[in-house]
C-alpha cells in the first residue's frame, strides 16, 4: 500500500494483569487503510509485546473486534478514513468483556451465556429420518434468516448498555441465536429455550435502543430478534402457543 | 433485572391505564370547556361508584407499572439487587397505591352526602 507521508497519532490500550493504560505510537497512513493494519503495524514495526486477535482478515471469523475511538467495530473490515478522527485513533479492547492482556479479551462470558440461553440446537430427528422439507418461503425459515449469519465477534455485546447495565444478561448475540432456532421447525427444545430466555437476565431486559443492531457489522437485527422473543414467551405463557 | 413475569404485568398494567389515560383527557377536555369550579367536579364524582373504579383502576395500573420501571432503574443505574431491590420495589408500589388511593377515595366517598 503506497503511504500518504501523513501519520496516524494511535492510543492503544495496554493492560497487564489488571494495571492498563493508553499508549501512543506513530503510525503512517496509508490508502485503504484498515484498524487491523495499524495495529498489526505496531505490533511487527513498534511493538511486538502487543497483544491482540485476529484470524481471517476478511470478516468471516469475528476474532478482531475492538473499541475504535469509543465504537465497537470489526476492525479486519473498517477503514481508517471512515473512523479516523482528523488521523486520531484510539483502539481499546471490547466492552463489557474482561481484559486478558492488551486489546485481547476473555470472550467466555460471551459464549457461555449462548449455552445459557439455550441457543444450541436440539435436533427432533436422528439421520435416519428423511430429510425435512422446509422451503425458501416459510415465514418461519424467512425469520430464521434474518437472524442466522451472526459471525459471533461480540460487537453487539460490547454495542450493548444493558449488558454494561446488568451483567447477568444474556446479550443481544445469544438472544438472537436462541430466536433463529425458535424458528427451526427442526428443534426440538423450544420449552427449555424460551424458559432459558425468560429469566433474570432473559430478553425481557432488553429496552430496545438498538445499538446491537446500529453496530453490527453484518447489519443484522438483534433487537428485532428479541422483539420476537418476547412475544414467544409472552404467547406460551399465556396458553397462545408459537 | 426483569423476567418473564414482571415484563407482563408492566405491559398488562400499561394496557390498562391506556384508556383510562384517554379517557381522563377526553372528559377533562369536555368538561372544562364551559369552565368548571372545584365543587363542580366534587358534585360529579362523589359517591360515584363508576369513578371510583374508573381512576381506583388507574392507581392500581399506576402503582405497579411503575414500581416496576423503578425496579429496573434502581438496578441498572443504582445499582441496588436482591431483597434490597425487592423491598424498595414494593415500597414504591405501596406508596403509589396510598397516596393515589387517598386521592381517589378523597374525591369520590370521602365526605360524600356532607
Amino acid at each position: 500500500m503506497p503511504e500518504t507521508g501523513e501519520f496516524l497519532e494511535v492510543s492503544i490500550w495496554r493492560e497487564q494483569d489488571g494495571d492498563g493504560h493508553f499508549e501512543s505510537f506513530q503510525v503512517p497512513r496509508r490508502d485503504n487503510q484498515t484498524i487491523l493494519d495499524v495495529v498489526s503495524w505496531v505490533q511487527q514495526q513498534a511493538d511486538p509485546t502487543l497483544s491482540y486477535r485476529f484470524a481471517c482478515r476478511v470478516g468471516m471469523c469475528g476474532s478482531c473486534a475492538m473499541m475504535v475511538n469509543g465504537a465497537p467495530r470489526w476492525t479486519c473490515r473498517t477503514h481508517v478514513q471512515k473512523v479516523a478522527d482528523d488521523n486520531r485513533l484510539e483502539i481499546a479492547p471490547l466492552r463489557n468483556l474482561p481484559v486478558i492482556k492488551d486489546l485481547a479479551v476473555d470472550m467466555d462470558p460471551f459464549f457461555d451465556k449462548w449455552v445459557a440461553a439455550e441457543a444450541v440446537f436440539e435436533p427432533s430427528q436422528t439421520r435416519d429420518d428423511p430429510m425435512a422439507p422446509i422451503t425458501p418461503q416459510d415465514p418461519m425459515r424467512i425469520a430464521a434468516s434474518d437472524a442466522i449469519e451472526c459471525i459471533n465477534c461480540a460487537v453487539c455485546y460490547a454495542a450493548c448498555d444493558v449488558v454494561a447495565a446488568n451483567p447477568d444478561y444474556l446479550g443481544p448475540a445469544a438472544l438472537n441465536r436462541a430466536w433463529s432456532l425458535v424458528n427451526d421447525s427442526r428443534d426440538d427444545g423450544q420449552d427449555a429455550r424460551l424458559k432459558a430466555v425468560s429469566g433474570g437476565g432473559g430478553c425481557h431486559n432488553c429496552h430496545a435502543q438498538q445499538g446491537c443492531a446500529r453496530y453490527c457489522p453484518n447489519e443484522l437485527n438483534p433487537t428485532l430478534s428479541i422483539s420476537g422473543l418476547k412475544r414467544a414467551t409472552a404467547k406460551s405463557l399465556l396458553g397462545w402457543g408459537q | 433485572m426483569l423476567n418473564l413475569h414482571l415484563y407482563m404485568a408492566q405491559r398488562l398494567t400499561a394496557l390498562i391505564m391506556a384508556p383510562l389515560t384517554v379517557g381522563h383527557l377526553a372528559v377533562m377536555i369536555y368538561a372544562v370547556q364551559g369552565g368548571l369550579s372545584v365543587a363542580e367536579i366534587l358534585a360529579r364524582t362523589q359517591g360515584s361508584l363508576a369513578w371510583f373504579l374508573f381512576y381506583g383502576s388507574f392507581v392500581f395500573a399506576v402503582s405497579i407499572h411503575a414500581a416496576i420501571g423503578m425496579r429496573a432503574i434502581m438496578f441498572e443505574w443504582l445499582g441496588i439487587k436482591g431483597t434490597a431491590l425487592s423491598l424498595i420495589s414494593w415500597g414504591v408500589c405501596l406508596l403509589l397505591l396510598v397516596l393515589g388511593g387517598r386521592a381517589v377515595w378523597a374525591v369520590t366517598f370521602a365526605g360524600a352526602g356532607a
